[in-house]
C-alpha cells in the first residue's frame, strides 16, 4: 500500500520540457505505425517522379527570372512546400480531432501538468519535426533526380519547417471548431485549390494581372515562392514578407488555438 | 360455434398435430390463422416464439455457447443473464438470423433460420449492444431508412415514426442529428428504430449498458410499457435488478452453459435464502471470520471486501455477530437477489 | 397515447415488393442524398479543378514547348484521364472509410443484416451505389468536356459506361481491402501504396510511353490504366481498337475478383 500513499510534491517540469515530452508523445506514436511512416517518404518522390519526370518531359524547360530550367527544377520546391502544408494539415487535423473528439486523449492529458498551450505547441512542434524529417528525405530524392540547381536549396529545409508550423497552427484552430467529420471538406475546399493553382505547377504569368495579385497573397504561394527562390538560389526582399506572412498567420493560429482548447478542454 | 363443426374438428386436429410435430406447429397455426379457423384469442397457444434445443455456437475450438435449450413463449419477457462473455450476445446473434448456429435445433416464429433468415428477420426488431445508427442523419430519417429495409411505404413509416419517436420521448429532436445526442437518448432511438416494423419479437442486448441511472429508468419504463402492451421479449443483461424488474422469466448463463432457469423470485427462492447479511471487517482476511460464523448461516461467501451470509432472517444473525464480540466496520441487511443465484451457482459475482 | 397503437401483434405478413438488394442501393442513395454536400468537394470540384490546373494551366507550358501529346492539345489529353481519375477518386473514398464506417465504426451494415437484408444485399447496394452515382458524374464529366470542344465524335458517349466501369474495377478490389483492414491508419497506407502511385503513373498526366520500359509493364497491370486508356480512346477518337476489348475484359477481371473477396470479407466480419 506504500507505493499508493501521497508523496511530497514533485518539480512540475519547466514549460520547454513539457512541450518536448508531447514531441515525444506524439513521435512515438507515430513510429509504432512503421509502415505508415515509411511510406511517407514515397509520397513526394512518386510526385517528383510523375509531375517532374513525366510531365516535365512534355514541358520542357520553363523561363524563370531570365532563365530557363527544366520543368522538373521549377516544380520540386512547390510541390515540397504543398508536401508541407498537406503534412501539417492532415496530421494535425486528423490528430487532433481525434483525441480532442473521439478518443478524448487530451482530457488524460490534463490531467498530468500539461497545459493547454503546452498541447498545442506539443502537436505543431511535432508536425515541424515531422515534416523536417520529410523535407529532407525530399532534399536527397531531388538532388538524385538531379533537380538541384543552385545549393541555396538547402534553406527549402527550414522554410518548409516554417510553411509546417504556420498550416498546423491553422490547421488546428479550425480544428477546434469542427463539429464532425464532414467539416474536413471545408478544409478540403481550401486546400485543394491552393494546391492547384498557387503557382506550384505554373509560373503565375499564366493568369491575368489581378489574377496574379490574388494567388500571390495566398498563404500556400508564400511557401512555393519562399522554397522556389531559395531552390533556384534567387534571393528577393520579399522573401522577407513571405516569412512575415506565414509568422503572422501561425501565431494567429496558435492564439485561437490555445484559447479554444481551454474553452473546450477546461470548462 | 356448433359442436361438431368442421372447424371444430379442424381445431382439434391442429392441436393434436401440434402436440406430435412441435415445431412445425407454427407453420399450421399460420394456416389455420389464415382460413380464420383459428384467431389469436383461441384457445390453441401458438408455437413458441423461440424454441432451440442443444443449440451451440463454435469459433473455431471455442465454444461461446455449449448446448443450451431455451422455449420463449408468445407475450412472454424472457431474460438471459450473466457475466460478459457468457455467451449471450451469441446467442442472440443466432436468435436473430445474424448468425448461424453452428449444431442444434433452432426455430424462430416456427421457422428455420438457416432456411428461412430474411423472413424471420422481417418479423424480428433488433436492439444491437451498439446502436448502429447513421449519425450524421436526423433521428427521423433514421426510421425511415430503416424502415426502408422493411419495404414499408414511406407514408406508413412516417405515422409510425411519429408514434414511436413520441414513445421514445423524443419528439423534439425529431429533425436533431444523430450525432447530437446522448447515449440514453441513442439507445431509446435504437428501440423505436426495432419498433418500426411492428415485430412480432423485440430483441434487446444489454440494453442499458453505460448507461447513468437515470437514463436506465426511464428506458426500464419504456419496456415496461411494451411488457404490458403484450410485446414478446427477450433481453439479455448483466445486471440483476433490469433482469428482475423486466423478466417474466430468465436464464441464467455462465461460459455458454444455462446454470439455471426460472421466474426472477422463484430462482432465488431455489437457490437462495430470503435474506443476505453483508459485512465488512477492517483490513483483516475476510477468511478467518467466515469460519466462525458457519453455524449462523446457511451459507457463506467471501468476497474481496467483504463476507455474504445467507441466513432467514438478517437483523437476527447480525445481533448474533454482535454477541460473539465482532463488531463488523460496517453491515447491512437486504433481500437475495439474482446476483446471489449467480454467486451460488458459479462461485463468482456477474459485474467484477 | 394509448399503447395498444404499439401493438406488435397480427403484423406477422411480410410485404413482398422490392428485392432486398434495392433496399440497400435505396438506402445508400438516400443517405447521399443527406449528406451530398460533404463529398461536393471530392466528387465534383476536384475533377474540374485539376481540369483547368493540368489542361490550362501546364497545358499552356505543354503546348508551348512540345505542341501538345500525340497530336491533340494537353487538356483534350489530359481530360479524359482525369475523368478515369475521377472515379479512382469516387471508387476509392467510397469503398474504404464508408465500408469501414459500416463494419466497425458506426457499425451500420450490422443494422441492415438484422432486417430482411443479408451481407450479400449490403454489397450489392453498396457497389451498385458507386455505379449510380459513377455514371452521373462522369455524365456531367463528359458533358463539360463536350462543352469545351473536347470530344471528337459521338462515340465519346461510351466513355461514360467505361467510367463507370473503371469505378467497379477499383472499387470492389478497394472493398476487399477495407474489408481486411482495422482502423485508419492501415487504409492511409493503402493509400500511399496503391491509390497514389496509379493516379500519377497510369497515364493520367502523360503517355505512359514516357515511362522506362520496366515501369511502363507495371503500370499496364493497374486497372486504372485499362480504365485511362479506354476512355481516352472513346473521348479522342483513335478508332476502336480491338485491344479495347481486352481493357474492358481485364476491368471486368479486377471487378470480378474483387467482388468475390469482398464478399468473403463481409461475411467473415458481418456473419461471423
Amino acid at each position: 500500500m506504500s507505493s499508493l500513499t501521497l508523496r511530497p510534491h514533485r518539480p512540475i517540469p519547466r514549460s520547454t520540457v513539457r512541450v518536448v515530452l508531447l514531441v515525444r508523445a506524439n513521435m512515438q506514436r507515430y513510429f509504432k505505425h512503421r509502415l505508415l511512416f515509411v511510406t511517407g517518404f514515397l509520397e513526394p518522390f512518386l510526385f517528383l517522379l510523375s509531375i517532374g519526370v513525366g510531365v516535365g518531359g512534355l514541358v520542357g524547360g520553363i523561363h524563370v527570372e531570365g532563365e530557363t530550367i527544366p520543368y522538373a527544377v521549377f516544380v520540386a520546391p512547390g510541390l515540397m512546400a504543398t508536401s508541407a502544408m498537406n503534412g501539417a494539415m492532415i496530421d494535425s487535423i486528423f490528430n487532433v480531432y481525434f483525441k480532442l473528439r473521439i478518443s478524448h486523449s487530451y482530457d488524460a492529458v490534463l490531467a498530468t501538468p500539461m497545459s493547454p498551450t503546452d498541447l498545442a505547441l506539443g502537436e505543431i512542434g511535432w508536425s515541424i519535426v515531422r515534416v523536417g524529417i520529410y523535407s529532407v528525405a525530399f532534399l536527397i530524392v531531388m538532388a538524385g533526380l538531379g533537380d538541384v540547381h543552385s545549393w541555396m536549396v538547402i534553406f527549402c529545409l527550414p522554410a518548409a519547417m516554417l510553411v509546417s508550423a504556420s498550416f498546423s497552427a491553422v490547421g488546428i484552430a479550425a480544428t477546434t471548431y469542427m463539429r464532425t467529420w464532414q467539416d474536413f471538406d471545408l478544409v478540403m475546399m481550401i486546400q485543394m485549390p491552393m494546391f492547384l493553382f498557387s503557382g506550384v505547377f505554373f509560373p503565375l504569368t499564366v493568369y491575368p494581372g489581378w489574377l496574379q495579385l490574388v494567388v500571390s497573397l495566398t498563404p500556400l504561394y508564400q511557401g512555393v515562392a519562399l522554397c522556389r527562390d531559395f531552390a533556384l538560389g534567387h534571393l528577393h526582399l520579399w522573401m522577407l514578407f513571405n516569412v512575415a506572412y506565414l509568422l503572422i498567420m501561425g501565431a494567429i493560429g496558435l492564439r485561437i488555438t490555445i484559447r479554444r482548447l481551454a474553452i473546450l478542454l477546461l470548462p | 360455434m356448433l359442436k361438431g363443426s368442421p372447424e371444430r374438428e379442424l381445431k382439434e386436429f391442429l392441436k393434436a398435430v401440434r402436440l406430435e410435430f412441435e415445431g412445425e406447429g407454427q407453420v399450421l397455426y399460420e394456416l389455420g390463422r389464415k382460413r380464420g379457423v383459428v384467431d389469436s384469442e383461441s384457445k390453441l397457444a401458438p408455437a413458441p416464439i423461440v424454441e432451440c434445443r442443444d443449440l451451440v455456437k463454435r469459433f473455431d475450438s471455442f465454444a461461446a455457447v455449449d448446448g443450451i435449450s431455451v422455449t420463449v413463449n408468445q407475450g412472454e419477457s424472457f431474460g438471459f443473464l450473466g457475466p460478459n462473455g457468457a455467451g449471450k450476445t451469441s446467442t442472440m446473434r443466432m436468435i436473430s438470423c445474424m448468425s448461424p448456429a453452428s449444431e442444434g435445433y433452432l426455430r424462430v416464429l416456427g421457422q428455420d433460420p438457416e432456411t428461412h433468415g430474411p423472413e424471420i428477420r422481417s418479423r424480428l426488431g433488433l436492439v444491437p449492444q451498439e446502436d448502429t445508427l447513421e449519425l450524421e442523419l436526423s433521428l427521423l430519417d433514421n426510421l425511415l431508412i430503416y424502415g426502408r429495409y422493411f419495404d414499408l411505404p414511406k407514408k406508413e413509416i412516417l405515422q409510425r415514426a411519429d408514434r414511436l419517436l413520441d414513445f421514445a420521448q423524443l419528439t423534439d429532436r425529431k429533425h436533431d442529428k444523430v450525432d447530437l445526442l446522448s447515449g440514453g437518448m441513442r439507445r431509446r432511438l435504437t428501440i423505436a428504430r426495432a419498433l418500426i416494423s411492428e415485430p412480432d419479437l423485440l430483441i434487446l442486448d444489454e440494453p442499458t449498458t453505460g448507461l447513468d441511472p437515470q437514463a436506465r429508468h426511464l428506458l426500464w419504463d419504456r419496456l415496461y410499457r411494451l411488457k404490458s402492451d403484450g410485446v414478446t421479449l427477450i433481453i439479455t443483461t448483466h445486471y440483476m435488478d433490469e433482469a428482475e424488474q423486466l423478466c417474466d422469466r430468465l436464464v441464467v448463463m455462465d461460459h455458454g452453459h444455462i446454470v439455471a432457469e426460472g421466474a426472477p423470485r422463484q430462482l432465488i427462492e431455489d437457490h437462495s435464502t430470503p435474506e443476505v447479511l453483508e459485512l465488512r471487517f477492517g483490513n483483516v482476511g475476510h477468511e478467518e471470520y467466515s469460519a466462525g460464523f458457519e453455524d449462523l448461516a446457511e451459507r457463506i461467501e467471501v468476497l474481496p471486501d467483504r463476507l455474504l451470509l445467507y441466513v432467514h432472517d438478517g437483523d437476527e444473525v447480525l445481533s448474533a455477530v454482535h454477541s460473539r464480540g465482532h463488531t463488523p466496520e460496517r453491515s447491512l441487511v437486504r433481500r437475495s437477489t439474482l446476483e446471489d443465484v449467480f454467486l451460488v451457482l458459479t462461485g463468482r459475482t456477474l459485474v467484477d | 397515447m394509448t399503447l395498444g397503437t404499439l401493438s406488435t401483434r397480427g403484423s406477422s405478413q411480410p410485404r413482398i415488393g422490392w428485392p432486398t438488394w434495392v433496399r440497400a442501393v435505396w438506402h445508400n442513395a438516400f443517405v447521399y442524398s443527406k449528406t451530398w454536400r460533404s463529398s461536393i468537394v471530392t466528387g465534383l470540384l476536384e475533377p474540374f479543378m485539376y481540369l483547368v490546373a493540368m489542361g490550362v494551366g501546364i497545358g499552356s507550358l505543354v503546348n508551348k514547348g512540345s505542341g501538345g501529346v500525340d497530336g491533340v492539345p494537353y487538356l483534350n489529353f489530359v481530360a479524359p484521364g482525369l475523368l478515369a481519375a475521377t472515379m479512382l477518386q469516387i471508387g476509392v473514398s467510397d469503398s474504404s472509410f464508408s465500408v469501414l464506417g459500416g463494419l466497425k465504426w458506426a457499425r451500420t451494415y450490422f443494422a441492415a443484416i438484422a432486417t430482411p437484408l443479408n451481407y450479400h444485399d449490403v454489397l450489392i447496394g453498396h457497389l451498385a451505389w458507386i455505379a449510380i452515382r459513377c455514371s452521373a458524374v462522369a455524365t456531367a464529366f463528359v458533358a463539360v468536356m463536350g462543352v469545351f470542344g473536347l470530344l471528337a465524335s459521338p462515340l465519346a458517349i461510351l466513355a461514360i459506361p467505361a467510367a463507370a466501369l473503371s469505378a467497379l474495377a477499383i472499387s470492389s478490389p478497394t472493398t476487399a481491402i477495407a474489408t481486411r483492414q482495422d482502423d485508419h491508419l492501415s487504409m492511409t497506407v493503402v493509400f500511399r501504396l496503391g491509390v497514389l502511385p496509379m493516379f500519377l503513373f497510369a497515364g493520367v498526366f502523360f503517355p505512359l510511353s514516357r515511362l522506362p520500359y520496366w515501369l511502363e509493364a507495371i503500370v499496364q497491370i493497374l486497372p486504372l490504366t485499362s480504365g485511362v486508356t479506354l476512355c481516352r480512346a472513346l473521348t479522342l477518337h483513335q478508332g476502336l481498337h480491338p485491344s479495347l476489348f481486352l481493357n474492358i475484359g481485364y476491368m471486368l477481371l479486377w471487378f470480378g475478383v474483387g467482388y468475390y473477396f469482398s464478399l468473403t470479407g463481409f461475411r467473415k466480419r458481418l456473419v461471423i
